[in-house]
């Protein structure tokens, strides 16, 4: 199991890196590698260049900044785990964390790359849409933000187009009404759950508003369930899951059926951890 | 830094001066290994070697129409093409047949597939290159028109009369039958106060060696003789099968087995890509390297117990089991595996049903049946865990059904420790076990009312944990009766050659191999202690069919058993060797003699006469001065086979504490443990490390592990993504306790120890989870893996 | 452009220059370009963990880079670990408790501990039996059951606190 041959450039710049792409159309971005790599091993692809985007210099910080954390493209899992500005302004990033992967996996995957790759099984991309966050990228026309609610368009494809580089995400910075929960159920630790729940929502006086529910492992993208945010928001958990309307399909490790019953029993646990959650 | 002492030696009979029999000593090779200094089959590189990859069928079932292997042959490194057809001129087909099991039948196997692929993932051409990376890439310019044929991928339609015929030649699909029918079983079933039937269903899943397998040929046009560095279990097997399918002498073929990544009864076998590059190396007149990748291996490393069981139990109210019957189907590829069949499985699952138990009445049916998936064979613990999971989930079935306590019924059943030797309803004869010894150990060691007091309390706050046993026996030690009588050359005797350097240091060579079990320890254990050094002084080699006895092998639970035994005798033999110089050295009786720490002793008074390197000098340089027309004989072999019993059966007894969340249908493991007899123990810490290895590997078919596949024969989830196998975290630690029944057969008196942890698992977490969700009236579940969803259907919340 | 790159890394502590292809896994060119076969090849696609190795102070998957990104990167394989004696007490633990037994996921289990233990030595905490099961869970053993396992990274971890202490 050999990838198939591809030529191999280390881009100095983003500029470097745009005009690579529009000069290969077969060209793949290469930042942690860490799912891409895997797919060149069993040459599910074979791209003809691979544009290794990791030397390019200040994608790879971690920044709060005018009521926002900024994560740079390149910044790995292992940063954002042992940030303090992620564990203070984006606790459900923190919270995700230790649910992806392995260390090993961690130290290189990088939180652009898999917001980037937007696998609908994964954790972050749910996070990004659970949060409302934003995406930067660039490309030849330029810089551009996109909102979330913009950025997921179908089973790994996003609205990037395909000169565009994502270079940050740009998450709403925690304050004290800020709640999150998160919760997954994968078969084993550190493997794409089975189906998996990131949320976010602001407390008010005794309830919530502003409640985000994003799914993942049920569907092509990451899943907003609106009937239960505003359930949620009520108060009402029974409605909540009531209101569920998801039509996830069956894969390897459970069929729709199981993983719909799977997303009610989660959305009972991150209600209370939304609820119960203080300072 | 202090080691917790893992269990607490077990003294033995054998105890003498320098003896290590029952000590938990360190494996003397392992820093080697630690320090990424081993060398693997995968590691080896020869000078001129070049690497073949397999082009293999993406279809169950399909017709050669034709394959154009032009381009391939143009591309970059590329050595060679070969198809089938081609290597059929080198290598001869092969039929896995055994004519102890009556009736069985399978068709020639070639190395390379000849006109039809047969599974998803059979090789159909090869291409040889001078990297594996350009090998693949020709592997993508092979042009193969195939015509597919219907697939057979239904064992319990494969025998019906509108199912397509795999092999013309063999008139039907079945592969093997076997009944038995034993007592009064209509008339117990008819008498007992409650009969309970259930359905089992074992999941196909495979071994997953973390080194794939691994073979590098290397013929030498020179000296006409076929080097193979084989990652197997059976050198001296695989000797015989190369020399005879490429119609040479077994003298003109060597295997070597170096380190090897894990077996598990994976890498025992016969296979077709194995065969194929041993063939290459013969037809290219140089090296040829093939190592699995993992994504070929998960479609043509032998795949194990795929049965779907009917059973039946009956029992009288006061709890005595009356009588047994099961119905076993079984699909197990388009072949069976070459040379020890795989009709193997399904005769132990009949052999072993109820074994534990004094039950005179057993009807039992086993069908075995070709289909177009990857072939099915022997992996650790073979059929046991099928038995086992059928005779234990029945066990508790019927004790909840009559409201006994699940230790209870197999108390008043399970064979009296006093009554041996006694056989079972199978006829498998038993010397001496120790099934009630092991469960009142157990009782304790688990403080089973504690947990069923705590079991109690937490139901009472919506958590459900569930205590789940399974009681079993093990076949170990195997003599000619396992495969011998059956007319292949598998030998079940064994040997050692002790020779005592110039130095007075001792070399064994041994005919068994060591895949990480720990063999070369008991080998070392054994010479030391019987011979009289410590075992710094010992160094064991084996895997080399050019310099050690011929044997057997590492399988079915024997390396210690029959080649400890072996090398314990020949280490008493050199003894007397050695005493006997001594003595002629000493002008004293060698019977007044002793060697304790490499030292030759005064027998008595324990005072320290000659060093065994002085005795090696004299010996070997000064022989002159020995007294007339006496000779040294620094060197003894010995070999040791069972014979007084077919197999040595070892028995115990596991248990599972676990919670289910009833919500998600997650298990979580809180703590497992098993009491084993494996007789004499020679290395408790290794034993131990086989249980636990073994429970762990049990546990993967319980809740994780299946080779899934659809209707048309595809492997839905060959990765190692999605075919899960237990990682650290969800596992349990592992507790062991021994109870000691020496076999007779042998001085050493140890059993096999390798898969009691394997064949017992399964059973005893399902009993556990059926154990924590009875009280919610859940169905019982006999479908494993016990998978998230299968478990919220019999919760009935989806 | 070209399919073979030209690179200079440090592998143990020695300074290599190499053109290696452009496809070429760490994994492979550490086994084949430099015979440091102690790194092992399990699944290729990320999952078993057999081939865990350093680069630069931290663990990675050698299947998942590529050699070419390695250029002026610093590598350590179970060699280089070894030799320098940092996993001496690790292996000695292994050893003793009979922590493997085919030995073939050992040096990445090793490797992958190590990194646990720097990381508790460095926050001054003796990781719970959980927390190392949890840390090697990317790292895939099919002979010992894990316990083993955990016993020695266990016993490491209280005797390197102690020693601090």
């Amino acid at each position: 199991m050999k990838p198939a041959p591809f030529a191999y450039k280390k881009a100095r710049s983003l500029d470097e890196a745009i005009a690579l792409l529009g000069e290969n159309p077969e060209a793949r971005l290469l930042a942690g590698g860490q799912s891409l790599m895997a797919t060149l091993n069993m040459r599910l692809s074979a791209p003809s260049l691979l544009i290794d985007i990791n030397g390019i210099g200040g994608l790879g910080g971690i920044a709060h900044k005018s009521g926002a954390v900024e994560i740079g493209a390149l910044a790995r899992h292992t940063d954002a785990e042992r940030s303090a500005t992620i564990a203070q302004h984006a606790p459900l990033i923190a919270r995700a964390m230790p649910f992806i992967g392995h260390p090993a996996i961690r130290n290189r995957g990088t939180l652009g790359g898999s917001i980037a790759f937007a696998d609908p099984a994964a954790e972050l991309p749910a996070c990004l849409l659970a949060l409302d966050g934003e995406v930067d990228a660039q490309g030849p026309k330029g810089k551009r933000t996109i909102k979330t609610g913009d950025y997921f368009k179908g089973l790994y494809e996003t609205a990037l187009g395909p000169q565009e580089i994502l270079t940050a995400i740009r998450l709403p910075a925690a304050d004290s009404n800020t709640r999150i929960g998160f919760a997954e159920l994968a078969r084993r630790h550190g493997d794409y759950a089975i189906v998996g729940l990131a949320a976010s929502a602001r407390a008010d006086g005794k309830g919530l508003k502003n409640v985000r529910l994003a799914y993942f492992g049920v569907g092509n993208t990451p899943l907003r369930a609106t009937g239960a945010e505003a359930a949620l928001a009520r108060g009402d958990v029974d409605g909540a899951v009531a209101a569920l309307d998801l039509e996830p399909h069956d894969d390897i490790q459970a069929t729709g059926a199981v993983k719909k019953h799977l997303a009610g029993v989660l959305l009972r646990r991150v209600a209370a951890q939304l609820m119960e959650q203080r300072p | 830094m202090k080691i917790t002492a893992d269990s607490p030696p077990v003294l033995s009979i054998l105890d003498r001066p320098n003896s290590y029999i029952g000590r938990a000593v360190p494996r003397p090779n392992l820093q080697r290994l630690t320090q990424g200094r081993g060398q693997y089959i995968s590691d080896v590189t020869l000078p001129r070697m070049a690497h073949v990859a397999y082009l293999r069928s993406p279809h169950a079932h399909a017709r050669i129409v034709s394959i154009s292997t032009e381009a391939a042959k143009n591309a970059p490194g590329v050595v060679a093409v070969v198809t089938g057809a081609e290597l059929a001129k080198v290598m001869t087909p092969w039929v896995g047949v055994l004519t102890h099991l009556k009736g069985i039948k399978s068709a020639p196997q070639s190395p390379i597939a000849v006109e039809r692929a047969c599974w998803q993932g059979e090789a159909v051409c090869a291409v040889v290159a001078r990297t594996r990376a350009q090998a693949e890439d020709a592997c993508e310019l092979i042009d193969i028109v195939y015509e597919e044929l219907p697939a057979v991928t239904n064992p319990e339609t494969a025998l019906d009369a509108g199912t397509p015929v795999i092999h013309a030649s063999l008139g039907d699909n079945l592969c093997f039958e076997r009944k038995l029918d034993v007592g009064e079983v209509d008339k117990a079933f008819a008498n007992s106060d409650a009969v309970v039937e259930a359905t089992f269903v074992t999941g196909r899943h495979t071994g997953v060696c973390t080194e794939p397998r691994a073979v590098v040929a290397d013929w030498n046009e020179g000296e006409q003789r076929m080097t193979v560095y084989h990652a197997t279990q059976a050198p001296h097997m695989m000797q015989n099968l190369f020399a005879k399918h490429l119609d040479l002498s077994e003298s003109q073929v060597r295997v070597l087995t170096k380190d090897v990544g894990g077996s598990f009864g994976i890498k025992v076998h016969t296979y077709a890509d194995e065969m194929a590059t041993v063939a290459l190396s013969k037809l290219l007149k140089r090296p040829v390297k093939f190592v699995a990748d993992r994504i070929e291996s998960f479609v043509t490393d032998i795949h194990a117990r795929d049965h779907r069981i009917k059973g039946k139990i009956g029992v009288s109210k006061d709890g005595i089991i009356t009588a047994f019957e099961i119905d076993d189907l079984t699909g197990i590829g388009p072949y069976s595996v070459y040379p020890r069949t795989s009709g193997i499985e399904a005769n132990q699952v009949v052999n072993l049903t109820g074994g534990p138990y004094n039950c005179p009445n057993y009807r039992a049916q086993a069908r075995v049946v070709f289909q177009n998936k990857n072939v099915m064979c022997q992996y650790r613990a073979v059929g046991h865990p099928i038995a086992v999971a059928v005779t234990e989930g029945l066990v508790e079935l019927a004790a909840a059904k009559i409201g006994m306590d699940p230790l209870e019924i197999r108390r008043r059943n399970l064979f009296p420790d006093d009554g041996y030797p006694a056989q079972t309803a199978s006829g498998l004869k038993l010397e001496q076990l120790s099934h009630h010894e092991a469960l009142a150990h157990l009782d304790t060691m688990i403080d089973y009312a504690g947990l069923r007091a705590e079991q109690k309390k937490l139901r009472d706050k919506g958590i459900y944990r569930g205590i789940g046993f399974a009681s079993f026996i093990e076949v170990t030690n195997p003599s000619a009766a396992f495969y011998g009588v059956g007319g292949a050359k598998i030998t079940s005797q064994d040997g050692a050659t002790v020779k005592l350097d110039a130095q007075g240091a001792i070399t064994i060579h041994s005919g068994v191999t060591e895949q990480g079990q720990g063999a070369e320890a008991v080998l070392a254990q054994c010479v030391a202690s019987s011979f009289g050094v410590s075992m710094d002084r010992v160094r064991v080699v084996t895997g080399d069919t050019d310099n050690t006895p011929y044997g057997g092998g590492t399988w079915a639970s024997r390396a210690a058993g029959i080649g400890g035994e072996a090398a314990w005798q020949a280490g008493k033999a050199l003894r007397g060797n050695v005493l006997a110089v001594a003595g002629a050295m000493l002008q004293a009786k060698p019977e007044d003699l002793d060697i304790r720490n490499g030292i030759v002793v005064d027998k008595t008074t324990g005072a320290e006469r000659l060093g065994l390197d002085e005795l090696a000098r004299v010996a070997y340089f000064r022989p002159d001065t020995l007294p007339p027309g006496f000779q040294a004989e620094l060197m003894a072999t010995r070999h040791y086979v069972p014979r007084a019993w077919p197999f040595a059966f070892t028995n115990g007894i596991q248990a599972s504490y676990l919670e289910v969340d009833t919500d998600t249908g997650f298990v979580k493991l809180l703590r497992h443990w098993c009491v084993e007899d494996c007789g004499t123990i020679i290395n408790p810490q290794l034993v131990n490390e086989q249980i636990r290895g073994g429970v762990v590997q049990g546990i993967g078919a319980a809740l994780f592990e299946q080779c899934l596949y659809d209707e048309r024969g595809q492997m839905l989830n060959g990765n190692m993504a999605d075919y899960l196998v237990p990682m650290a975290v969800e596992m349990p630690d592992i507790d062991c306790g021994h109870v000691v029944s020496p076999t007779a057969d042998s001085e050493l008196g140890a059993k096999g120890a390798g898969e009691a942890g394997t064949a017992g698992a399964p059973a005893c977490i399902m009993n556990a989870i059926n154990d924590a969700l009875r009280p919610l009236g859940a169905q019982p579940l006999t479908d494993m893996p016990f998978t998230p969803g299968k478990i919220l259907a019999a919760l009935g919340k989806i | 452009m070209s399919m073979d790159v030209d690179i200079t890394i440090t592998v143990n502590g020695e300074r290599i220059t190499e053109r290696v292809e452009a496809r070429k896994t760490l994994v492979d060119f550490v086994r084949d370009d430099l015979g440091l076969t102690g790194s092992h090849v399990g699944c290729e696609h990320g999952v078993c963990g057999a081939c865990t190795m350093r680069v630069d102070g931290v663990i990675v998957r050698g299947c998942l880079m590529l050699a070419a990104q390695c250029d002026g990167a610093k590598v350590e394989t179970i060699e280089g670990l070894s030799d320098s004696g940092e996993l001496a007490d690790l292996q000695a633990a292994f050893e003793q408790r009979n922590a493997l037994q085919c030995g073939y996921c050992t040096p990445g289990m090793l490797t992958a501990a190590q990194e646990l233990l720097n990381q508790a030595k460095a926050k001054q905490s003796v990781p719970s039996r959980d927390e190392i099961r949890e840390h090697i869970s990317g790292n895939y053993c099919r002979c010992t059951g894990y316990h083993a396992i955990v016993d020695a990274v266990e016993s490491v971890a209280k005797a390197r606190a102690g020693a601090k202490s």
